[in-house]
């Protein structure tokens, strides 16, 4: 039996559940418990196969009889695709078991019909994921990428009802074809100078340093726009919030690492030889996602939509890696490289767990309060403290504090641009710390931003009627959520582990693994050697462990310890009103970085009708929007329009004319192939 | 074993002089001010009066506003812990190197900003606001202050950066002048004195610290007081034995460390008049003027940073 096997099992699980969620309008009990048990099954699957290839390393490839008569389906399963299936693995087996609760929104609501496509395209949006992860040519690479998005957008479509949710999927549909477009273009200048369409025939090709560039820029656009990074993330907030929950997280948590393990495996892997330059792009692009994402997400009220915002933040930080990786790595300086890279690497898979488990956080609370407004949330610590409690453990995950697994990554970015030293380049030595400066200041504008997201929803008092009758929600959704948090600590504990095990990606990539990252044990991570930097996660884990077991068990002199009501200023009663609001807390943020945004205020103030110098009422407005509209979109759909509308005079109606046209298009182009 | 032990005492010992510090702040500027100061053990007989006294709680409050002085206390004294006080390489500072150090300082802030919110008063949000704020804009200063010192001494663990400064003997860096005052100007809007913020109000609208913990009562506010004090001290220590290590014992011999103990004790007292006099001069500052003070202390890190790369690394 080969790891293969058990991708085939995962690969066919996937399909299966789609397609016995075919007969789900019959019975709804098929996709809540068919369908998420074929696709937990298929999770597994993943998660082992996936591991067994990472530590055993090697390559293993096979040849379907499937796809065009002269180029079989080639499929390859490796280190790479090996960690990325664990990645993908791990969630789909969280929302497996999510998934049947979740259902239970939707089968009160008598839209039965919508199921078929919910179950199906679910299955299939993961068998595509799978697929992307495994072909070894660009045709399945291409068929896989397409199903992969395809199926995703029926899921953002999936609440039709809503105007502003079918804009969001069209938006979606069209950015996602746009960035294949570009990948297309990318694997075709590897195709041309490599005379063939397998990862084989494109790693043997030798091309010219403008080629290999151009190829590069290619499959940056492409992979970075369904990556999500900054200016061509606007699809990102719009998409991942109308998508159900556990599709949020699944397309915020994993699908945008496939976008990374396409950036990862067209750059390290098929390229050959890296350019400094193109590090530069990566990482300076990284910088600005990082920044400006976490940046617009502080700005956000909408849960979920403050949640894929902070996607386009971690998948920056993931970019800042790879950047640097390649900064280092075409400097021939292969330790910092493989640090970078690794730290890359661990981000992408800790932003998956971290990401995935606020997501499901948000529909716990979406699916037991109908809010999505954080200014109507309020003290569900009281009303839900399962699901608080998870999610306090992802949002200390992502605010990157020790000893979570955000932190970890963020730890090993930072180690990585401190070895700028050893570069020759003037100009990069200086501005590899300024990038640190931004990760440094995007990390701690993190943790503001979640402080409000956790403050303003799970503490003080229900803003809201609804809120103040959340429940908590059914097992499955917790063990879901649990699991995530478990993992996140678990990542964050024994980073030392997780770094030796993932060794055999630089290994296959690079040449060589990372050399001393491990050497001091597993209690110990020291990524270049313990004099430059050493970080043990246990022994944190276990110092904050032992002092909380003192102030637990050290029985202190009882002391009285009375209730009362607090002080309210005088004005009669604390209430709901008197708090900050998610919009207050961000004010600061909102003056200090003002430029940032396209910040539209209106204080409106009308007179009291007796006493015209009373101010009977106020109203206040707020919309804030994404400068990248009306700078890059704006003039770009103008663009489209004004062309479209001068190709559209040749259009007569009269078919005489259009048999001309494809006579004469016939012509041109059997001029050009002879 | 004995490296164990001596970071143990070491922690120890920065626990518990911690007040001593503030103690000393506060009568230094009371004579600076012309008042008639308290005694220097004035800090001692507060919290051991808070400490005996019962708590008083919000009928709102959750297990969050309950967890969060311990939190915040096992956060500061680990900490405090991988700072090298009196001794170097001792085993503790291998567990967590300088940017672990920002981030124990990081979860105390964050639980802190959380408990701010919890009772769902208006104080507390707005000091959590600020705070979460002020820290934003001061923990990129600190860390670009912190790794113009790691790229000098090629390690971001801070007892090989204390020694590199050690036997680099009197060298004078630009770049570590720039660094000392940007870190010095974080110091102070990190632990809230003047001008950021003021430890010795209670006026509602210039809160920030205060009106975070304005809800907390006996033990709980004692815990937290004492958490303060010790990354007031974290802060200074660090500024002393970074930037003058001298004095600090290599070697594990008695006359070594009480050497050690006299040059920190020195250090401190004279870095205590050096902000007593900086807060004596200086008026409370606007809310929005501080972007601006920190922006600046950014500039001077980030000039620290490029003097380093230009001035004073040759490339290899």
């Amino acid at each position: 039996m080969s790891p293969l096997v058990l991708a085939y099992l995962a690969l066919l699980g996937a399909l299966a559940s789609a397609a016995l969620s075919l007969g789900a309008e019959r019975y709804p009990g098929l996709l809540r418990y068919g369908s998420f048990a074929l696709l937990g099954a298929s999770g597994i699957c993943a998660v082992l196969g996936g591991a067994w290839v990472l530590l055993s390393g090697g390559r293993h490839s096979a040849e379907l009889a499937l796809g065009l008569p002269w180029l079989g389906w080639q499929l390859a399963f490796d280190p790479l695709s090996g960690f990325f299936l664990i990645i993908v693995g791990l969630l789909v087996g969280a929302v497996s078991l999510y998934g049947p609760g979740y259902m239970r929104g939707y089968l009160h609501r008598r839209r039965r019909e919508s199921l078929v496509a919910l179950g199906t395209a679910t299955g299939l949006f993961v068998a595509g994921m799978y697929l992307v992860l495994l072909a070894a040519d660009a045709f399945v690479f291409m068929v896989a990428w397409e199903l992969m998005s395809v199926a995703s957008y029926f899921l953002v479509a999936y609440q039709h009802q809503h105007a502003a949710n079918r804009r969001a999927a069209l938006l979606y549909l069209l950015m996602a074809h746009v960035g294949a477009l570009a990948i297309l273009l990318g694997f075709g200048v590897l195709a041309a100078k490599g005379n063939g369409f397998t990862f084989e025939a494109m790693r043997a090709a030798t091309l010219s340093p403008t080629w290999a560039s151009i190829a590069f820029a290619l499959a940056f656009f492409g992979y970075g726009m369904k990556a999500g990074m900054v200016p061509l993330h606007v699809w990102l907030p719009e998409a991942h919030p109308v998508a159900p929950s556990h599709i949020s997280a699944l397309m915020s948590g994993v699908m945008l690492k496939v976008a990374i393990y396409g950036l990862v495996r067209f750059c390290f892997d098929l390229l050959g030889e890296l350019q400094w330059q193109w590090g530069m792009t990566v990482l300076v692009i990284g910088a600005a996602s990082a920044l400006l994402g976490v940046l617009y997400a502080l700005m956000q009220h909408d849960l979920k939509r403050l949640l894929a915002y902070h996607s386009v933040e971690n998948i920056g930080i993931i970019l800042m890696g790879l950047g640097l990786s390649i900064i280092f790595l075409a400097n021939d300086h292969q330790v910092a490289g493989i640090l970078a890279m690794l730290a890359a690497l661990y981000h992408t898979l800790n932003h998956a767990l971290f990401k995935g488990l606020l997501f499901l956080g948000a529909g716990a609370v979406l699916h037991s309060s109908h809010e999505a407004d954080l200014n109507n949330m309020g003290g569900l610590i009281r009303r839900m403290p399962h699901t608080a409690l998870y999610f306090l453990v992802g949002c200390l995950a992502i605010s990157g504090l020790p000893p979570l697994n955000g932190f970890v990554s963020e730890w090993l970015t930072f180690q990585a641009t401190l070895q700028a030293p050893v570069l020759a380049s003037g100009v990069l030595r200086s501005i590899l710390p300024v990038t640190a400066a931004v990760l440094a200041l995007s990390a701690a504008l993190a943790a503001a931003c979640f402080v409000k997201v956790y403050g303003v929803a799970f503490l003080g008092q229900a803003r809201s009627r609804h809120t103040k009758r959340a429940r908590e929600v059914e097992i499955g959704m917790r063990a879901a959520m649990a699991a995530l948090a478990l993992l996140c600590v678990l990542f964050g504990v024994f980073p030392t582990t997780v770094i030796g095990a993932l060794g055999s990606i630089p290994l296959m990539l690079v040449g060589q693994g990372p050399p001393s990252a491990t050497t001091e044990g597993w209690l110990w991570l020291t990524p270049i050697s313990p004099e430059i930097a050493s970080y043990s996660a246990p022994l944190v884990a276990l110092a904050l462990v032992a002092t909380a077991l003192v102030f637990l068990f050290v029985r202190w002199r009882a002391l009285p310890r009375r209730r009362a009501y607090p002080w309210e200023c005088g004005f009669g009663e604390v209430n709901p009103r008197m708090q900050y609001t998610a919009t207050a807390f961000s004010m600061p943020i909102r003056r200090i970085f003002a430029p940032v945004w396209d910040v539209e205020e209106r204080i409106e103030e009308s007179a009291d009708s007796v006493q015209p110098a009373q101010v009977a009422s106020i109203r206040h407005q707020l919309h804030i929007h994404d400068r990248s509209w009306l700078r890059i979109y704006e003039p770009i759909g103008r663009l489209v329009i004004t062309a479209a509308r001068r190709v559209g005079r040749i259009q007569t109606g009269s078919i005489h004319a259009y048999l001309v046209y494809s006579f004469l298009t016939l012509l041109l182009l059997l001029w050009v192939v002879t | 074993m004995i490296g164990w032990a001596m970071a143990a005492v070491q922690c120890l010992l920065f626990v518990a002089t911690a007040p001593l510090f503030a103690g000393w702040i506060k009568r230094v500027k009371c004579r600076a001010q012309n008042r008639a100061a308290p005694s220097l053990f004035q800090p001692y007989r507060d919290l051991t009066k808070l400490l005996r006294k019962g708590v008083v709680l919000a009928y709102d409050a959750s297990w969050i506003f309950r967890a969060t002085p311990y939190v915040v206390f096992t956060t500061t004294v680990l900490a405090a812990a991988v700072v090298p006080l009196i001794a170097l390489r001792l085993p503790t500072s291998a567990i967590a190197d300088v940017i672990v150090l920002v981030g124990f300082l990081g979860l105390g802030r964050f639980f802190l900003a959380l408990a701010g919110m919890d009772i769902g008063t208006a104080f507390g949000g707005m000091g959590s606001s600020r705070e979460m704020m002020i820290g934003a804009l001061a923990e990129p200063v600190l860390l670009m202050t912190v790794f113009t010192l790691a790229m000098s001494a090629s390690t971001t663990n801070l007892s090989e950066a204390v020694s590199f400064t050690l036997h680099g003997g009197l060298v004078i860096r630009p770049s570590f002048l720039f660094a000392l005052v940007g870190l010095m100007m974080v110091a102070v809007a990190e632990t809230g004195r003047i001008p950021i913020d003021n430890p010795a109000t209670h006026l509602e609208l210039t809160m920030v610290h205060e009106a975070m913990i304005l809800e907390y009562s006996g033990r709980y506010l004692a815990l937290l007081e004492w958490a303060s004090m010790i990354k007031l001290m974290v802060y200074f220590v660090l500024i002393a034995n970074i930037f003058a290590p001298w004095g600090i014992a290599s070697t594990t011999t008695p006359t070594t460390l009480a050497l050690g103990v006299l040059a920190i004790a020195l250090k401190l007292m004279l870095l205590g008049i050096v902000l007593v006099l900086w807060e004596t001069v200086m008026a409370k500052m606007r809310l929005f003027r501080v972007p601006q003070y920190l922006g600046f202390a950014f500039l001077l890190s980030l000039l620290g940073m490029l003097t380093h790369v230009i001035l004073e690394s040759g490339g290899h």
